[in-house]
């Protein structure tokens, strides 16, 4: 093949790399969506609290630690042991249970019938207090992430696809990071398993049924802040999910909250409410993203990223709004 | 007591229509002026301007033209930090172009040049609403800024991308420039506030004001009943663009002196903007006011208290000023989603009474 | 029979005109349903024509039609004598109808003189930079419209709450300022969906004064939609009755009260 095209092709491929980090974050965007037809922006902050929490009890960080030395003139910073990985991720688990419960109590059972757009300001509200707390809580310098994930470039899939380059001095075989195979896999297993959950599960059933009517559901008995704290303790693990695969592969830093706004053009064109839509949708903008960029650089220049996925995504609102797998929506006087 | 509206009858509609009905409001507002113009130019220093005053009043006007779309209009905008960009790229080359256009003239062009570039930006909201529109806007503030930091073009090709403001002269006073008096800064951008919150004032009680008002409430109703949508979501984003532009100008133009777009147009600039609209009070002029005053003051506030008199460091009292705003959006939301102009409003109701309590 | 232009004057002394709205053949289909199929009937100057039916039978599609908010697959609507091109529902609002709500679309953040001043947006002429400046014609014109406002006000007697958020009010009010707000665009043709639903007796009896008097006073052709078949009877010059989207009647009180395919679907055993 002509190495341009090779090219391209490792372009796409990397761009499936980002594309599943993307998918993880929106997936826990449909599940809250799904249940309470809120758009939590929190949605990125969260993965970054989630894996600055586990980071931090995984080195033995004292909470807060910068704040109690600046009120008590301390100098703590560590507790001295360290949590192994095994226990330092369900301690997280309940940490993000926990922030489900609170975001419950103190946020959404008293905004329960506003308008859409005022929950999606207060969950722009929260994403900033919660990125404000973790930075207090475990401090804002980047960290590195490291739950024995294997990393780095995979000589399998190197060498298996050489022949490609048809004998060319220039093309060693596709690059990719065993990281994003094992992302890739995760993220399969999480989608199969939320979908069986949420189609055959009573919980799941009970979830679906908040999502098309509040009042219907309460009215069978069901719920509403047990599903509540249910989904966002849900979406809060896939968030931990994302932030572990994400801070593994670039550090725990405050840029991971930023792509809460790219799951936005990710999650228009999946569709609001589909979990396969997400992965479809962040694989799509992903891979689209570095192609874009390969083939428009030497034209306009570089860092297209930073705009094609809201493009595409405006395209999709103008033509498609449901997106690919979502359900359409009819509006009635 | 004091504040006393009995016996004060109206007797034309115009009256009743007015916007300081009650007496004392009246000459509070003019003794406010009056102290606002006349008095304040002589005490004020380089430091109060440039970190409060001169700041406070470019986000006034940023935050009304906020205002207008998101809680008059009810079309969401993510995107106030790459429109207040468009206002001072086009401030630059327009002044760069032409020395000897009265800067004033700039500014209010290129206000102009950021409503047309908001009517562009804006037309998808004939087919989308609510946060789907907001992805829309973001698409606008991640494209304009990186057509400002990748194409050289729109700053004339400067080898550290950042446009800077040359200095220039009204009326032979010096208003932009490195050499500008701080008073020269400070009655400038008070002089465009007073213009500008009187159109808003203007524009939001009238019809105009009234079918951006129906559209937001209930769009397909108002549609039903005769507004037209296109014209009204249009001009909605025309107003707000240029409000939205002018405050970019006078950002860059006079407090900054000198800009990067990344840097001080980006997404945060947005969600500032957005904070000052929900904490002040979606959909009301006042609201507008004090949601600016209050995000301008508190930064400064938190650095006085936390960084130099308890020592503090500054990254810390920067994270704990991110805390307090994402809880006060939330407050605000849950208790007074009207916001601080809602507080003063019950404020006042209370003193209307005085001394007896209902 | 009646013509088309002919008027003719009821037993109570009002004037009833010639044929203002002609539906022919409507049928409007959702994807796969058929929501109204082949109705025709006309409705006639300063008279009150009914839309009675069981639950589903497609009257409020039949209003949202006339109202110019569905465009029917089939038929033709003809105002006036002029058949109506499929129009943007506010153009329909300029040519003089005005309509009321089932569930209440009043205006929630606006007081409720807002909402009405919001009726004469279609009668409001001053530009956008006269309102800008607010110059003397945007001052004169808000003060002019807010005097017929006010006749409006009058008329339905709700001066206290004039300057009250319509969120805060009560049902039945809600739905006279609903009525107000339709009133104020002085229209040709009011539609009514469901006026008194939800209301009491003394409520109701309030409304039906209301919509004899607008009819009475200003001669506006109402056609209103309604389930209390007093109500009905008692209100309306001539009624269409709907049924599975057909139309099963249409004629007077007495007609349509004798008919047999109506009382089979929807009114039961005839009233003596």
């Amino acid at each position: 093949m002509p190495l341009e095209i090779l090219q391209a092709i490792e372009a796409a491929i990397n761009g499936l790399s980002t594309g599943i980090m993307y998918a993880l974050v929106a997936l826990g965007f449909v599940l809250i969506f799904k249940a309470s037809g809120i758009f939590n922006f929190a949605q990125g902050v969260m993965a970054l609290f989630a894996a600055l929490t586990l980071v931090g009890l995984q080195s033995g960080q004292v909470p807060f630690a910068h704040i109690i030395n600046a009120i008590f003139g301390t100098s703590v910073h560590h507790f001295g042991w360290n949590v192994p990985t095994i226990l330092a991720i369900p301690l997280t688990i309940l940490v993000m249970v926990a922030f489900a419960w609170a975001v419950e109590r103190v946020v959404l059972k008293h905004l329960v019938n506003q308008e859409p757009i005022i929950l999606f300001m207060a969950t722009i509200g929260l994403a900033f207090f919660l990125e404000g707390l973790g930075d207090i809580m475990w401090g804002a310098e980047v960290k590195r992430l490291d739950v024995g994930i294997p990393q780095g470039g995979n000589l399998w899939f190197e060498e298996n696809t050489a022949w490609l380059g048809g004998g060319n001095p220039d093309f060693f075989g596709f690059y990719i990071d065993t990281l994003s195979l094992v992302a890739l896999l995760i993220a399969s297993v999480l989608v199969t398993g939320l979908v069986i959950f949420s189609q055959y599960s009573k919980q799941g059933r009970a979830l679906r049924a908040v999502a098309d009517d509040h009042q219907a559901a309460l009215s069978v008995g069901i719920s509403l802040r047990f599903i509540w704290v249910l989904t966002w303790s849900i979406a809060g693990i896939v968030a931990l999910v994302a932030g572990i695969i994400w801070g593994s592969k670039s550090g725990v830093q405050f840029s991971l909250s930023l792509i809460a706004l790219k799951a936005l053009p990710v999650l228009i064109l999946g569709g609001f409410t589909s979990i396969p839509g997400a992965i479809v949708g962040g694989l799509i903008i992903g891979v689209g993203e570095k192609l874009f960029d390969f083939y428009m650089q030497p034209i306009i220049g570089g860092a297209t990223e930073n705009w094609f996925a809201y493009m595409l995504a405006l395209v999709f609102l103008l033509f498609r709004p449901q997106g690919l797998f979502g359900e359409k929506i009819i509006e009635r006087v | 007591m004091l504040y006393r509206e009995a016996g004060d009858f109206k007797t034309s509609y115009n009256t009743d229509n007015q916007t300081f009905p009650i007496k004392f409001d009246r000459y509070a507002y003019w003794l406010l002026l009056a102290v606002a113009f006349l008095v304040v130019p002589f005490f004020v220093n380089d430091y109060w301007a440039k970190s409060i005053l001169v700041p406070f009043l470019i986000y006034v006007i940023a935050a009304l033209g906020l205002n207008i779309l998101i809680g008059y209009c009810g079309q969401l905008s993510l995107g106030t930090g790459a429109f207040m960009a468009v206002g001072a790229y086009a401030t630059f080359k327009l002044t760069m172009a032409f020395p000897g256009l009265n800067v004033f003239v700039v500014f209010l062009m290129a206000g102009f040049i950021t409503a047309a570039v908001g009517v562009l930006f804006g037309l998808p909201s004939l087919k989308i609403k609510g946060f789907y529109l907001a992805v829309a806007t973001l698409a606008a503030q991640f494209f304009l800024i990186w057509l400002f930091t990748r194409q050289g073009w729109f700053f004339n090709y400067s080898p550290t991308g950042m446009i800077t403001m040359p200095e220039r002269q009204v009326l032979g006073i010096t208003v932009t420039g490195p050499t500008t008096h701080a008073a020269t800064i400070y009655l400038t951008c008070l002089i465009f506030v007073v213009g500008m919150a009187w159109l808003a004032r203007n524009l939001t009680r009238g019809s105009v004001g009234r079918k951006w008002m129906a559209i937001r409430d209930m769009d397909i109703a108002a549609e039903i009943i005769g507004v037209n949508p296109l014209i009204a979501k249009l001009t909605a984003f025309a107003v707000s663009s240029f409000f939205v532009g002018v405050a970019g100008a006078l950002l860059f133009g006079v407090q900054l002196g000198a800009a990067e777009a990344g840097e001080a147009f980006g997404i945060n600039k947005s969600f500032l903007v957005l904070f000052m609209v929900i904490i002040g009070g979606l959909g009301s002029i006042l609201g507008s006011f004090l949601g600016a005053a209050f995000l301008v003051v508190l930064p400064v506030f938190l650095k006085v208290l936390l960084v130099d008199s308890l020592g503090w460091s500054s990254d810390l009292a920067r994270h704990l000023e991110i805390m307090i705003i994402g809880a006060l959006i939330i407050i605000v939301l849950i208790a007074e989603p009207h916001g601080m102009a809602a507080l003063w409003r019950s404020i006042k109701d209370k003193l209307r009474l005085w001394p007896f309590p209902h | 029979m009646l013509d088309q232009t002919e008027g003719y004057t009821t037993a109570d002394g009002r004037q009833i005109g010639g044929v203002v709205m002609e539906l022919r053949n409507i049928t409007l289909r959702f994807g796969g349903v058929e929501a109204i199929k082949n109705i025709s009937f006309d409705i006639r100057k300063g008279e009150i024509r009914a839309i009675i039916g069981p639950n589903g039978a497609g009257k409020s599609s039949m209003l949202n039609v006339i109202s110019g908010f569905y465009n029917p697959q089939e038929g033709d609507v003809i105002y006036k004598g002029y058949k109506r091109p499929p129009m943007r529902p506010y153009k329909v609002a300029r040519m003089g109808i005005a309509r009321t709500f089932q569930n209440i679309a009043l205006f929630e953040g606006m007081s409720v003189l807002d909402n009405i001043m919001t009726g004469r947006i279609n009668h409001m002429k001053s530009g956008f930079l006269s309102q800008a400046l607010w110059w003397g014609a945007a001052a004169r014109e808000e003060a002019e419209h807010r005097e017929k406002v006010e006749k409006v006000i009058d008329f339905l007697e709700i001066q206290h709450i004039r300057k009250t958020p319509v969120a805060r009010l009560p049902y039945g009010l809600k739905k006279r300022v609903e009525l107000a707000r339709a009133l104020a665009a002085e229209p040709q043709i009011l539609l009514l969906d469901e006026p008194m639903a939800g209301m009491n007796v003394e409520e109701k009896e309030d409304m039906s004064r209301f919509v004899l008097d607008v009819n009475d006073e200003f001669g506006t052709t109402i056609v209103l939609i309604e389930h209390d078949m007093g109500v009905v009877m008692d209100l309306s010059d001539r009624v269409v009755v709907m049924d599975y989207g057909k139309k099963i009647g249409d004629g007077t009180p007495d007609e349509v009260r004798n008919n047999q395919a109506v009382i089979d679907a929807y009114l039961g055993v005839a009233h003596d």
